[in-house]
């Protein structure tokens, strides 16, 4: 990791205390996401302590930390895997917590998310993998009767090639190579049409040209979407993100653009370690 | 030291040889010698051919008042007693089907044989009876007047009660105190007098004794004239708190003798799912043949018995032959099959279901398919008398005893040993550990090995409980998967306290509902429950990989 | 397709040439074949191993056998309204669940309507709370078990230990007649080929490939907005029903339905079956059932001893050589002789 240079900063170039009082209620329909006072505990080991978190429509913000930062914990409770044990998460203007709803019924709202592991349907073809993942109504019966329409089939040859992998639609998705797989994640996110786009390490095993095709690719969704990478490489998360927020020890360390970031020394000390 | 075990022994064996009058008063020489001339004349007399005789010789006993004539007395009663050609009385032993010395009880061989029956009439028996009582209750052995005491409670002949209550002034011994005590009150609750049956009736009640409950009932019942059976009204209610006072009384010993019997089947399932504990929950290898592993450690002690042709001692040999043997087949079905399952957790089931069925078959194609028993050892005969009518077998608290020392030594290796760290190290994380120099192929076998061979000795244990069959195996590894599941994986406290839990459940459950309905309860409980933490009891928090 | 078709015609035409003994026993492996699809359709495809399939077969078999039982009413031994088994029981009259029996209809309905709440209910229990693998697989066989405990009991109503036996006519054809044992082989046939179009429209739906998913990955299904336990829940329920039809089918070709049917090892039996044949393909799983079950047949005949032995065997050396089962190593070969044979020569 480059060095950062570290100057003193006036007291008005700190980034902006995070408030963990309610934001007025005026102010929500601007949000697509708001995490309030999120806190989880495993066995005694504080994951997550009174995290606050705002994502404005379009935004693509990146979360960064080190190992055990409460990163991948933060994006469970969005997701609804981990229940947390006090704090609300809420989705644009909707009233209703997230925290209380299964993982399907936060899916189905509009939020997707790819694992950090490239997680795909193995022994589906790449197609079917898309096919699965489209936006629409996901019930049991209409599944068991559901034939593709001529939208979405058209829907999936433009991600497919989007991500490269139209000469790939009749493989076995098993059979990827791993960045192969990491596309096709990201191309079933696509298909799942979310407003929240959350993204845990997306370049991992990936070559350079395809990391910058991704940079690209996330960059091009911000904007009609709302996106949150996770991602350790600082060159990546220079290279895409507006605004930062860095988690430590499961709190909120700091918050801003990365400029001010780079510059804070208690993220500098517990980070970004010079 | 090694003059004074001599002479210790010198005492012992002399003091067992010579036989002691039982109230041994200041007898001189003389005076000793005339009593046992008139003692042996009068057991002699016993077999005399007419019944004045005999019973004059009964009364000759009578005041004598010598313990040493109980056998003579008894033999004469139940017609054992043998005249032989020499005049002289013997008593008749079917076990051995030969003649003793009255006194002695010493086998006599040369018999002055023809013997001749020695035939009384109900008369003699009547006047015998109770005198026998009276030796028998001054007898210096305690179970002896305990017996005794009950045998009169229950005969009911006219001098009874004042006997006991003669009996009752000598004693000293606790236990043969409240035994009188019952007895006098017994034939006291058939007493004319009124307040003799309230007292009777007080004495009951604080023993709480259910021999009683059946003549509380009659008491408290009407006859067919539609009249109390006992007219005392103040009797009435005194029977009345004495009936309450033996229900309740039974209830509590009920429910301690559930517990306890639970107390013994989760020992039991303890021993079944402790191994499991080891192989699902460290190698997260689900065994199917893991309870043909207790029938193993079971037919391995029947084999060692069977060798030592049920030499007292075949157990201590047993349990590690029993534990090495099966450990043995573990660790050789580890190497050549389920180590190539690791990744397969469903096929291994399958595949270790078929080796399940593999070995059934071939125990019984050596063994049989009939139920073979293996016999306790005379030393765990018998059973501790925790109350009246509550007697926990000694197999039993061996067993729980025995499960204590294993669970123990389990919790030891895992978690003080050099091998247990190894284990623990696999478990967490295989190629990390892999990396540092462990060899997990070695830890893989051992670790099978180790939860086989735990199977292997609650084989032992499960000997010593019932038969053994094939099929023995069967029968436990579902209950078994239950406590693992119920405590969570690979946590010994989770099995031990499931294990306890789910045994002691079943047997609350079972008196009053049935075993089958318990067996069901129990199934429905851990449904419900896993719905609340399907981690087990004692899970693992944690940040799950998707 | 075409082969379901060709297989249904010869499945037709066997009990016509077939000598009569043999037609019963034909029929029970129709039977078990479709069986052996509802496992398939769980194991195979939803990736549960259920160790409880046999209780659902038992079940449609006793709701056949109460109907058997109840239409001979007043001509068993004692001559009385109850089944035999109530009269030695000494009961006065027809427990409440035996009401309605006597219809054929309802026994039918019956048959697969409560095997299909009983999976419906555990399921929901099961899948709601995430268990899965072999813990599912340990809690349907203790399922399994409790249910044969409570069926093995007299006061159950269900005969005890001997079951339900001594039936005499089915739709008023008497069971003896070799006509009405040509006519039950083909109802099954005709049933073995009804299911298996039903399994393959499912297998083959996107809900199929929901199924398949969750079976793979859960997790991600859920994040792609399927509510995991309701498929799961849907796939088991229709296959213990399934389950049960074939349960319901087999009682009168055999004769008798006691407790013995619904053992734990009868379910792992089952599992074998859909193994040996190929998990995950319907066809593989007909095959393997009818594979095992003639083996079966011949061995216990030829060699009783030696048929646990060959079962055990089967169990180890299918998991440990055949993950694929015989469809998976015929399609094995297959491609490895295409791919020889599509080598360009050098």
């Amino acid at each position: 990791m480059s060095a950062i240079p570290v100057t003193p900063l006036e007291d008005d170039d700190r980034p902006t205390p995070i408030s963990s009082a309610p934001i007025p209620a005026a102010a929500r329909p601007e949000l697509a996401l708001w995490v309030e006072n999120l806190s989880v505990t495993f066995d005694g080991f504080k994951a997550l302590t009174e995290v606050t978190l705002t994502l404005e429509k379009g935004e693509l913000r990146c979360l960064i930390g080190p190992n055990g930062a409460g990163k991948t914990t933060l994006m469970d409770c969005i997701t609804g895997k981990t229940r947390p044990d006090s704090g609300a998460v809420y989705l644009e203007s909707r009233m209703n917590d997230l925290t209380k709803l299964s993982e399907c019924r936060i899916a189905e709202l509009g939020i997707g998310r790819k694992f950090q592991r490239p997680t795909v349907f193995q022994g589906h073809t790449v197609y079917e993998n898309c096919e699965l993942a489209l936006a629409g109504k996901k019930g049991v019966f209409r599944t068991l009767f559901a034939r593709l329409s001529a939208a979405e089939r058209t829907r999936i040859d433009e991600i497919l090639e989007l991500i490269g992998l139209q000469d790939h639609a009749k493989r076995q998705a098993g059979l990827l190579a791993h960045g192969q797989k990491q596309w096709l994640e990201i191309g079933m996110l696509l298909a799942q049409a979310p407003s929240v786009l959350l993204i845990d390490e997306p370049i991992a095993g990936m070559t350079h040209a395809e990391t910058e095709r991704t940079a690209e690719l996330l960059r091009s969704l911000a904007g009609a979407h709302t996106v949150v990478v996770v991602e350790h490489d600082m060159e990546f998360v220079r290279s895409i993100a507006r605004r930062v927020t860095v988690l430590h020890q499961g709190k909120v360390l700091a918050e801003g653009p990365m400029a001010q970031i780079q510059k804070d020394p208690r993220v500098v000390e517990v980070y970004l370690g010079v | 030291m090694s003059r004074w075990i001599l002479t210790s022994v010198i005492v012992a064996v002399t003091g067992a040889a010579l036989p002691r009058p039982a109230h041994a008063g200041p007898l001189d020489e003389a005076q000793g010698g005339r009593l046992e001339q008139a003692l042996e004349r009068a057991i002699d007399g016993l077999a005399a051919s007419s019944d004045d005789k005999i019973n004059e010789s009964v009364n000759k006993l009578a005041v004598l008042g010598d313990p040493r004539a109980i056998p003579a007395l008894d033999a004469l009663c139940d017609d054992r007693l043998r005249l032989g050609t020499d005049g002289h009385a013997y008593v008749w032993d079917s076990k051995i089907r030969d003649i003793r010395d009255p006194v002695t009880g010493a086998v006599v061989g040369g018999a002055p044989r023809p013997l001749k029956e020695v035939e009384i009439s109900n008369e003699v028996r009547r006047v015998a009876l109770p005198i026998l009582a009276q030796l028998k209750l001054g007898s210096p052995d305690a179970a002896v007047r305990l017996a005794a005491a009950q045998e009169l409670s229950n005969g009911g002949s006219a001098e009874a009660p004042a006997l006991l209550r003669g009996a009752l002034g000598r004693e000293h011994d606790a236990k043969v105190r409240g035994a009188l005590t019952l007895a006098i009150a017994r034939v006291d609750l058939g007493s004319a007098d009124a307040s003799a049956r309230i007292a009777a009736l007080e004495v009951v009640s604080k023993s709480g004794d259910d021999d009683f409950l059946s003549t509380l009932q009659q008491m408290l019942g009407q006859g067919s004239d539609g009249k109390p059976n006992e007219p005392d009204a103040r009797v009435r209610a005194a029977a009345q708190r004495a009936r309450d006072a033996v229900v309740s009384h039974q209830r509590v010993v009920g429910f301690v003798g559930d517990l306890l019997h639970g107390l013994s089947l989760a020992s039991v399932l303890l021993f079944a799912a402790l191994g499991l504990a080891v192989t699902f929950g460290l190698l997260g290898v689900i065994n199917m043949a893991h309870g043909e592993m207790l029938m193993l450690g079971a037919y391995a002690t029947y084999s060692v018995q069977t060798a030592m042709h049920g030499s007292r001692f075949y157990l201590p040999v047993a349990i590690p032959v029993a534990f090495l043997s099966t450990a043995l087949v573990g660790v050789l079905l580890e190497r050549t099959i389920i180590r190539h399952l690791y990744k397969r957790p469903l096929e291994t089931l399958l595949a270790t279901w078929g080796i399940s069925l593999g070995l059934i078959q071939t125990v019984r194609l050596i063994f049989g398919a009939q139920n073979v028993s293996v016999a306790n050892p005379d030393w765990l005969a018998g059973g501790l008398e925790i109350a009246h009518g509550l007697v926990l077998p000694w197999t039993r608290i061996a067993v729980v005893g025995f499960v204590i020392v294993v669970a123990a030594a389990v919790w030891f290796i895992l978690q003080r040993t050099r091998f247990g760290l190894e284990v623990r190290a696999v478990t967490q994380n295989r190629s990390m550990a892999a990396c540092i120099g462990i060899s997990t192929k070695r830890v893989d076998a051992l670790v099978f090995g180790l939860g086989s061979g735990i199977a292997g000795l609650g084989g032992v244990a499960l000997s010593q409980l019932g038969n053994v069959g094939p099929e023995l195996g069967q029968s436990y590894i579902i209950d078994s998967f239950m406590v693992v599941v119920l405590g969570g994986v690979g946590r010994l406290a989770g099995a031990v306290a499931a294990a306890l839990g789910l045994g002691v459940v079943n047997k609350l459950i079972e008196p009053a509902a049935g075993a089958v309905a318990g067996k069901i309860a129990v199934l429905v409980f851990i449904i419900l429950f896993i719905q609340r933490r399907p981690q087990g009891l004692f899970a693992i928090k944690g940040r799950v990989e998707a | 397709m075409l082969l379901g078709g060709a297989a249904l015609l010869i499945a037709v035409v066997i009990p016509l040439v077939a000598p009569d003994y043999l037609v019963p026993l034909l029929g029970k492996f129709l039977c078990f074949g479709i069986a052996a699809l509802a496992m398939d359709l769980v194991w195979g495809y939803a990736g549960i191993l259920s160790l409880g399939h046999g209780l659902f077969f038992a079940l449609g078999g006793y709701g056949m056998g109460m109907y058997l039982m109840r239409v001979i009413a007043g001509e068993g031994v004692y001559r009385s309204n109850l089944p035999d088994f109530m009269v030695f029981l000494d009961w006065k009259q027809l427990p409440w669940y035996w009401h309605g029996f006597q219809s054929f209809p309802f026994a039918m309905v019956m048959s697969l309507v409560a095997p299909g709440v009983l999976a419906l209910v555990f399921g929901w229990f099961m899948f709601r709370s995430r268990i899965r693998g072999v813990y599912l697989s340990i809690v349907t066989q203790a399922l399994t078990y409790a249910a044969t405990l409570f069926f093995f009991q007299n006061a159950a109503g269900f005969g005890g230990n001997n079951g339900l036996t001594d039936f005499k006519r089915i739709l008023g054809a008497s069971l003896h007649d070799p006509g009405t044992r040509k006519l039950l082989y083909v109802a099954s046939a005709i049933a073995l080929f009804g299911t298996y179009l039903l399994c393959r429209f499912v297998v083959t739906s996107r809900l199929g490939r929901v199924v398949t998913a969750v079976r793979d990955a859960e997790l991600k299904t859920r994040f792609c907005g399927y509510e995991s336990t309701n498929y799961k829940l849907f796939i088991w329920t229709l296959s213990a029903m399934l389950c049960a039809l074939a349960g319901a089918l087999y009682v009168p070709q055999v004769g008798i339905i006691n407790p013995s049917e619904m053992q734990p090892s009868n379910s792992i039996e089952m599992a074998i079956w859909v193994a040996v044949g190929g998990r995950g393909t319907l066809g593989g799983a007909v095959l393997g059932a009818w594979l095992v079950n003639g083996g079966k047949s011949w061995l216990t005949a030829a060699l009783p001893s030696a048929w646990l032995y060959a079962l055990g065997a089967l169990f180890v050396a299918v998991t440990l050589f055949l993950p694929d089962g015989l469809v998976g190593l015929g399609s094995k070969v297959g491609s490895k002789f295409r791919s020889k044979s599509l080598r360009p020569p050098t």
